[in-house]
């Protein structure tokens, strides 16, 4: 099993750390892992994305140009990944602010209304949670019990009482996805 | 007792330093590797292992203080990024003259100048040539994962006390801003006030006791004398230049074609590899861990039956050169890479080495 | 009268060369300061009793070969670089006495970041610092301390504040800071300044390793070959010169 995956929307998002407890989740399952920020001024410009990468065997480059699976957070993202999904792959989007949606015909195009869901959920936190759980739901290369084996590992202590929640958040996003 | 953790690899150089029984890290602030210092003030080594932690005016003064450490013995680092160790400069030059043993980590970023904070490979001549005035060497040892981040610390601090030598950690901004899993090393002592005077007594100085004065100083003004002493250094590189050389060589024995990278690059040049192999095309990485000592005789030993070599770096083509001398001109060799804080991708890889097969085919 | 036998019995001894001393004999010019200074020097550690826990930093200057003539641990440090030196030194072995022994040049030009947050750090350290306006190693070029008016190689005509800036007044800067603890100016042109001299290195090294912060110590001195003039003349014209300009005493004792 190998698959790469691109995480990219709004720094605040949670995209980072989403893509964090997805590496973690890998780790518990003995997975080899990667994990491959952009950094620098664009991060401050208010974009960033993530490259993860989930493996059983030794990963070559932590950086790559195409990609098994886009998840895609806000326009700019869209407009920048949807052509670098793998054809066959995965594009999973939140609809929210986007104005564009993906037309790509030979990849599977997922939707997954976070953002209105957190909202709803009455915690905007939990929106990456939600965006996960919409990804484990299409494609499941880890189990849930190691994500949460995962949060527990990439949370600080004090903040493990929020763990339920955040699996909360996971489960709901394995029912709302479509497509 | 070992522990599997999801780091970055500036992050783990400051759990690597406390693992491996480091004294000291003096350092300055500079993007990409700022986390190695943030890390270590976060973890409060003083309070556990005694290690000293400073965050120091300059990378001029960081070395210095690594200079002062490394003279009493004590295992003392510094981490930082191109612009940071042209600094250092003049401390490694006295370092390596004074023969005095530390560990210098390199997150390098694209220059010349203030250059950009983005990745690059551009420091390979000043790490592998010398990188400060007069006839020396550091001994170069390039990661290309996180977990060799993690024990290469480890590797560089034996290496550089096994030979009284500086060390040096050359990395990118890539492999210092990725996590990896990475498995931790249990941890080692710093060692005693005693075990220090057995290892290190000779030279130290740690107050002279009931021995004859410890003088640490690179100036001799005799010229026969300090032709001796230089003399004395190449002797030293001779023997690490035998015995310390470290590459890894992947799907190489039936290779037709060569891609010779290291760190970051090597990672890449993997991919491609894997891509071109798909393709049908006999290519193999070879992958040189320390820079200095270069691995010219493992490389020149696969001269023989290749068709050509393609280095991959982040820079306009320096290791290169060394490739150069490792096989000799009986070989085409290419370089491939982007800079200025561009990283290639696997697929301008494959494109550039298809290039080179074309041209010798 | 007695003879040479009689004359060096213990109990006719007025007057020895110090333990910490080494036999090396000097290379410094005649009526220079700086042998005055490693005396005194040598005094001190003895009086204490540190020769075994005190490493020095030489620097690069006219001192270079300081390490040669103390019996102690020494390290040769970069231009400018010894109070960095000393940090690591001392910050890695609290048990040690460490000093850095600077010139002008070496402190209050090339080094002035190192020397400045050495100080400010409170680095548990005596300084030396030895001031005689001119660079002497390198055959008697502008200093940072050089007087205005004063003539060297790189001011033939006299040192100009619109082109060549003011003497820097290193001392009064490094008292302000609290990292400093003794912030004290001495001179070693007449016997009684000597006295005074070791006195304040003395309690120097003391407050330094009870770890009051950092101990600073300038030594206004001669440079007779760069100044081109007798070691006698040398030591009237600092004394007419320099010391109005670089008054003796102490700036701070906390």
């Amino acid at each position: 099993m190998k698959e790469e995956i691109i995480i990219a929307g709004f720094g605040g998002q949670g995209v980072l750390s989403m893509g964090k407890i997805l590496a973690y989740s890998g780790i518990m399952q003995n997975q080899e892992v990667t994990w491959m920020p952009s950094y620098g001024p664009e991060m401050r410009g208010g974009t960033a994305n993530v490259t993860v990468i989930l493996s059983d065997d030794r990963i070559s480059s932590p950086i790559v140009h195409e990609f098994d699976t886009a998840i895609i957070l806000n326009q700019q993202s869209l407009d920048k990944f949807e052509a670098a999904v793998k054809r066959g792959g995965l594009l999973l989007y939140d609809p929210n602010g986007i104005t564009a949606p993906p037309a790509r015909a030979d990849v599977r195009v997922c939707r997954v209304a976070a953002a209105e869901e957190a909202a709803k959920m009455g915690n905007a936190k939990v929106f990456n949670m939600i965006v996960l759980g919409a990804f484990l739901k299409v494609k499941p290369v880890v189990k849930l019990e190691n994500v949460v084996k995962g949060l527990q590992k990439s949370l600080p202590e004090r903040v493990h009482s929020l763990i339920p929640m955040n699996e909360q958040a996971i489960l709901r996003g394995m029912e709302i996805v479509e497509g | 007792m070992s522990e599997l953790r999801l780091m970055k690899g500036n992050e783990v150089v400051a759990e690597a330093a406390i693992r491996c029984g480091c004294d000291a890290y003096f350092g300055y602030p500079i993007t990409p590797q700022s986390e190695v210092m943030e890390t270590l003030m976060e973890l409060r080594p003083w309070e556990t292992t005694g290690m000293v932690a400073l965050q120091a005016e300059s990378e001029i003064a960081s070395i210095n203080m690594v200079y002062g450490a490394a003279s009493a013995g004590k295992r003392a680092m510094t981490s930082s990024s191109s612009p940071g160790v042209s600094l250092m400069a003049e401390g490694l030059s006295y370092l390596a003259g004074a023969e005095l043993p530390c560990l210098v980590v390199n997150v390098s970023r694209g220059g010349p100048g203030l250059g950009t904070i983005q990745p690059s490979q551009a420091d390979y001549f000043m790490a592998t040539k010398g990188g400060g005035h007069g006839d020396f060497h550091l001994i170069v040892l390039a990661p290309s994962s996180v977990q060799e981040m993690h024990d290469f610390v480890f590797l560089a601090f034996d290496l550089a006390f096994k030979y009284r030598n500086p060390a040096m950690i050359l990395a990118d901004g890539v492999i210092g801003q990725m996590m990896e899993k990475v498995e931790l090393h249990s941890p080692r002592p710093r060692c005693t006030d005693e075990e220090l005077q057995k290892a290190v007594g000779s030279w130290a100085v740690t107050g002279k006791r009931h021995r004859s004065r410890n003088i640490i100083t690179s100036v001799e003004l005799d010229p026969a004398i300090h032709e001796k002493f230089n003399q004395k250094l190449q002797a030293k590189y001779a023997e690490i230049q035998e015995k310390e050389v470290r590459y890894e060589e992947l799907l190489c024995d039936d290779a037709e074609y060569l891609i010779a990278a290291y760190g970051i690059s090597a990672r890449i040049g993997q991919k491609a590899v894997e891509l071109l192999r798909a393709e049908g095309v006999k290519a193999g990485l070879f992958r040189p861990i320390t820079l200095y000592p270069f691995p010219s005789k493992p490389m020149a030993a696969r001269a023989g039956q290749l068709k050509g070599i393609l280095c991959v770096e982040l820079s306009a083509g320096q290791m290169i050169e060394d490739v150069r001398l490792a096989v000799g001109n009986c070989l085409p060799t290419a370089h491939f890479g982007r800079n200025g804080g561009i990283i290639h991708s696997p697929n301008e890889v494959v494109a550039a080495l298809k290039k080179l097969k074309a041209n010798c085919e | 009268m007695m003879n040479t036998e009689e004359i060096i019995k213990p109990e006719n001894l007025v007057y020895a060369k110090s333990k910490t001393l080494t036999d090396a004999p000097m290379h410094y010019c005649p009526g220079c300061s700086h042998g005055t200074v490693h005396k005194i020097l040598a005094e001190v550690i003895d009086d204490l009793g540190i020769q075994d826990k005190a490493v020095g930093i030489a620097p690069v200057g006219c001192a270079v070969m300081l390490y040669s003539y103390l019996d102690i641990d020494w390290v040769e440090a970069a231009h400018g670089r010894a109070p960095a030196v000393a940090t690591g030194i001392k910050r890695t072995n609290p048990n040690l006495h460490v000093f850095a022994y600077q010139g002008d040049g070496d402190l209050a030009a090339i080094g002035t970041a190192e020397i400045v947050h050495a100080c400010n750090r409170g680095e548990n350290i005596t300084i030396i610092f030895i001031n005689n306006g001119i660079y002497g190693m390198t055959g008697g070029q502008m200093a940072p301390t050089t007087l205005l008016g004063m003539k060297t190689a790189t001011t033939p005509q006299g040192r100009q504040a619109d082109l060549n800036g003011y003497p820097f007044k290193a001392l009064e800067l490094m008292a302000q800071l609290p990292g400093v603890s003794y912030a004290t100016r001495q001179a070693v042109h007449t016997p009684g300044a000597v006295r005074q001299a070791k006195r304040a290195l003395k309690k120097a090294v003391e407050k330094a390793y009870a770890g009051k912060g950092t101990s600073f110590v300038e030594v206004v001195a001669t440079c007779s070959s760069g100044w081109k003039l007798s070691p006698t003349e040398a030591n009237r014209w600092m004394a007419e010169n320099m010391l109005p300009f670089y008054p003796l005493g102490d700036l701070k004792d906390e």
